[in-house]
C-alpha cells in the first residue's frame, strides 16, 4: 500500500493513475461494474422514479408525476394487505418448520452412521429440482379425487381435503411443499454448524451427568446460535420474497388465500401493466424486509453476546 | 481426599473412553428414521416416474396401482417428443446457461482478483458496495430491468435472456474468499519473474482456484437452468422457450384436454428434471462446499 505521505505529495491525477497496478485494478473491476450499473444501479434508480409516476402500459411516453399517490393508493388496497398478511403467515409457519425439520435431519446425519452420505444426496434432490417440475408432481399427488396423499390418508380413515383448491388448506399445502423442497439446503448448513462443535464438549457434559436433552439444550443449541441466526435471517428474507411456488401451484388462489406480496407485485406489473404502482409496492416490501433484517440483527448482536459470555 | 475415593468409577463416567452403551441402538434408530425420511422425500419423484410409464386409464385408477400393470409404456415418451419440441428447448436452455456460466466465471473472477490481490483507491469501499447490492430483493429491480430490456429491443432474444445474469456479487464474494487464501508471496514471486497482472490472474489464480470456480459455475448453472420468471417475461416466440418454460406451458395446456393426460405430463417433468439431476450427481461436492461456505462465514 502506498503510504499516506506518499499520496499527499502526489497530485490527484497521480494518486489515481500513478502506481503501476492501480490502473489494472480498475480494469479488472470494470466489466463487473458496467454490468452492475446497467442491470442493477440504473434499474434501482429507475424503480424509485417509477414509484412516483403513473406509468401504465408498455409504450408509455412521459408518464405524469403523481407524487405519493401510488403509496396512498396502497393504503386502501385490500388485496395488497391480504397479500401481506398471507406473506406473514407463510413466514411465521414455514421458517420455524423448515428450520426444525432440517435440524432434525442434520442431527440424524451427524450420528456418523456409515453410508449416510448417500442419503444426503437424496435430501438434496428436491432442492435442485425446478419449481415447475416439482409443481407438476405435487399437483398430481395432492389432487383431491385421485391424489396419492388422499389415498394414503383414506387408508387410515381420514377423508383428505382438496388441498390446493380449498382456501383453508392451500397455504398449508404450499408451506409443506416448500419445507419438503428446502429442507436439504438448510440441512447442509446445520450439518456444517454441528460438525464445528467439538466432541470433547459433549464428553465433558456426559461426565457432568447431563442427559441427552440437556446436552442438546446447553451445548448444541448455544453453539449453533450463529448458524441459527443465519438460517433465521436468510429464511425470513427468502419467505418474504416467496413467489414461484405460488405462481406454479395456486396462482394466488383459491379466493386469494395464497396471494403473497411478490405475487401481487407480479400481477400488478406484468398482468395489469401498472408498472408505477407495482414499483411502489416493491419498495414497500423492500422496506419491510430491511426492517425485519435490522431487528433480527440487533437481537442477534445482543443474544450472541450473552451466549459467549461477552 | 482423592486417594480415599473408592476404586470403582462412578456409573455415569466409566473409565477409559467415554462410551454411551445405547449408542448402537441410537444409531440403528437414527438410520431407520433417516431412511424413512429419505423415502418420504423421494416418494413424489418415484410416483412421478411410475405414473409417466402408465396408460392414461391406469393413471386414473382408484385405488391407484403401484407398478404399471400393462408393462412400462415407453411410448409416452416418444409421444411427448412429437407433441412438444423438448429438443429445441434443451438447446435453447443450453445456449443461455453456458453463456451465463462462462460470463460469470470470467467477469466475477476478474473482479474477485482485483478485490483480493490488486491495490487501487477505494477498493474496499467498492467491494462493500457490491456486497450491499445483495441485500436488495430481486423484485425491486425486476420491473425496471424488464422495461429496460424492452427499450433495448432485447425482448425475445437470447441476449435478453443471457445479459442480466452475466455477473453476480455473490460469485465475486465467493471467489474473493478463495483468492484470499493464496499467499501474497505467490503473486510477488510471479511479478519478479516479469509476469503481468493478467498473466498472474490467468496462469496462477484461475488454475489454483478450481474448486471455488466450480462452485460458482455450478450455482450459476442451476440458477439459470431452472429459472422460470425471467424467461417467462422475455420470451414470446415458441422457438426460444427454455425447458422450464416449455414445461410450464405444457402444464397449463394439458388440463384443457378432455381428461388431463397425467402420464404425459409426468414424462415431461422427468425429461426436464433429468439433466439437472445428472449434473448434480457429478458436482455434488461443490454444492455442499459452496453452501457450507456461505452459511458459516456469511
Amino acid at each position: 500500500m502506498t503510504s499516506n505521505s506518499d499520496l499527499r505529495r502526489t497530485g490527484i491525477w497521480r494518486r489515481f493513475w500513478g502506481r503501476w497496478n492501480q490502473r489494472e485494478g480498475y480494469a479488472f473491476v470494470l466489466p463487473s461494474f458496467i454490468h452492475l450499473g446497467l442491470f442493477f444501479l440504473i434499474p434501482l434508480a429507475f424503480s424509485l422514479w417509477l414509484s412516483f409516476h403513473d406509468w401504465r402500459g408498455l409504450n408509455t411516453r412521459n408518464p405524469p408525476f403523481v407524487g405519493l399517490e401510488n403509496y396512498e393508493f396502497m393504503l386502501g388496497d385490500r388485496r395488497w394487505w391480504n397479500a401481506l398478511g398471507n406473506t406473514l403467515y407463510y413466514t411465521f409457519v414455514s421458517v420455524p418448520l423448515g428450520m426444525v425439520v432440517s435440524l432434525g435431519i442434520a442431527m440424524l446425519m451427524n450420528l456418523r452412521i456409515r453410508g449416510v452420505y448417500l442419503l444426503r444426496a437424496i435430501f438434496f434432490v428436491p432442492v435442485i429440482t425446478s419449481w415447475v417440475a416439482v409443481s407438476v408432481v405435487w399437483l398430481w399427488v395432492l389432487d383431491g379425487n385421485i391424489g396419492l396423499l388422499n389415498y394414503a390418508l383414506s387408508l387410515v380413515g381420514i377423508d383428505g381435503p382438496d388441498w390446493l383448491a380449498n382456501p383453508r388448506t392451500a397455504m398449508l399445502a404450499l408451506i409443506l411443499i416448500a419445507t419438503w423442497k428446502g429442507a436439504g439446503f438448510q440441512m447442509i448448513i446445520w450439518l456444517a454448524g454441528l460438525q464445528g462443535i467439538s466432541r470433547e464438549l459433549y464428553e465433558a457434559a456426559v461426565v457432568d451427568g447431563a442427559s441427552a436433552p440437556q446436552r442438546f439444550r446447553y451445548v448444541t443449541l448455544p453453539l449453533l446460535a450463529p448458524t441459527t441466526f443465519f438460517l433465521l435471517i436468510t429464511g425470513v428474507i427468502g419467505s418474504f420474497q416467496v413467489f414461484t411456488p405460488v405462481f406454479v401451484l395456486t396462482q394466488g388462489g383459491p379466493l386469494g388465500s395464497t396471494d403473497v406480496a411478490v405475487y401481487r407485485i407480479y400481477q400488478r406489473a406484468f398482468v395489469n401493466f401498472d408498472f408505477g404502482y407495482a414499483s411502489a409496492l416493491a419498495w414497500v416490501l423492500f422496506v419491510f424486509i430491511f426492517a425485519a433484517t435490522l431487528v433480527q440483527l440487533a437481537y442477534m448482536r445482543r443474544n450472541l453476546g450473552r451466549v459467549y459470555g461477552r | 481426599m482423592i486417594a480415599a475415593r473408592p476404586a470403582t468409577p462412578p456409573p455415569q463416567a466409566p473409565r477409559g473412553r467415554l462410551k454411551n452403551p445405547y449408542m448402537p441402538v441410537v444409531r440403528m434408530l437414527g438410520f431407520a428414521s433417516l431412511l424413512a425420511l429419505a423415502l418420504l422425500t423421494m416418494a413424489p419423484f418415484l410416483w412421478m416416474v411410475l405414473t409417466s410409464l402408465k396408460t392414461q386409464q391406469e393413471a386414473f385408477a382408484y385405488p391407484p396401482t403401484f407398478l404399471p400393470s400393462t408393462g412400462p409404456q415407453w411410448q409416452n415418451y416418444t409421444q411427448l417428443f412429437t407433441l412438444v419440441p423438448f429438443g429445441r428447448y434443451f438447446v435453447n436452455t443450453l445456449i443461455v446457461t453456458v453463456a451465463v456460466v462462462v460470463g460469470q466465471l470470467v467477469i466475477s473472477s476478474m473482479a474477485a482478483y482485483a478485490f483480493s490481490r490488486l491495490k487501487f483507491m477505494g477498493r474496499d469501499t467498492i467491494f462493500l458496495f457490491y456486497l450491499a447490492t445483495m441485500m436488495v430483493p430481486f423484485q425491486v429491480t425486476l420491473i425496471p430491468l424488464y422495461l429496460l430490456v424492452v427499450q433495448l429491443g432485447w425482448v425475445n432474444t437470447y441476449w435478453g435472456l443471457i445479459a442480466p445474469g452475466l455477473s453476480s456479487a455473490y460469485g465475486i464474494f465467493l471467489l474473493r474468499q478463495s483468492f484470499l487464501t493464496q499467499p501474497e508471496e505467490l503473486s510477488d514471486a510471479a511479478r519478479i519473474d516479469g509476469a503481468s497482472e493478467y498473466g498472474i490472474y490467468w496462469r496462477i489464480f484461475l488454475p489454483l482456484n478450481g474448486p471455488a470456480l466450480a462452485t460458482v459455475g455450478v450455482f450459476a448453472f442451476m440458477g439459470t437452468w431452472t429459472d422460470l420468471l425471467w424467461p417467462l417475461l422475455i420470451v414470446r416466440d415458441q422457438n426460444l422457450r427454455t425447458l422450464e418454460l416449455g414445461l410450464a406451458y405444457f402444464n397449463s395446456a394439458v388440463p384443457q384436454f378432455v381428461q388431463p393426460n397425467w402420464p404425459l405430463l409426468m414424462a415431461a417433468a422427468v425429461v426436464v428434471m433429468l439433466p439437472v439431476i445428472v449434473v448434480y450427481l457429478f458436482t455434488q461436492r461443490y454444492f455442499t462446499e459452496g453452501i457450507a461456505l456461505s452459511g458459516v462465514k456469511g
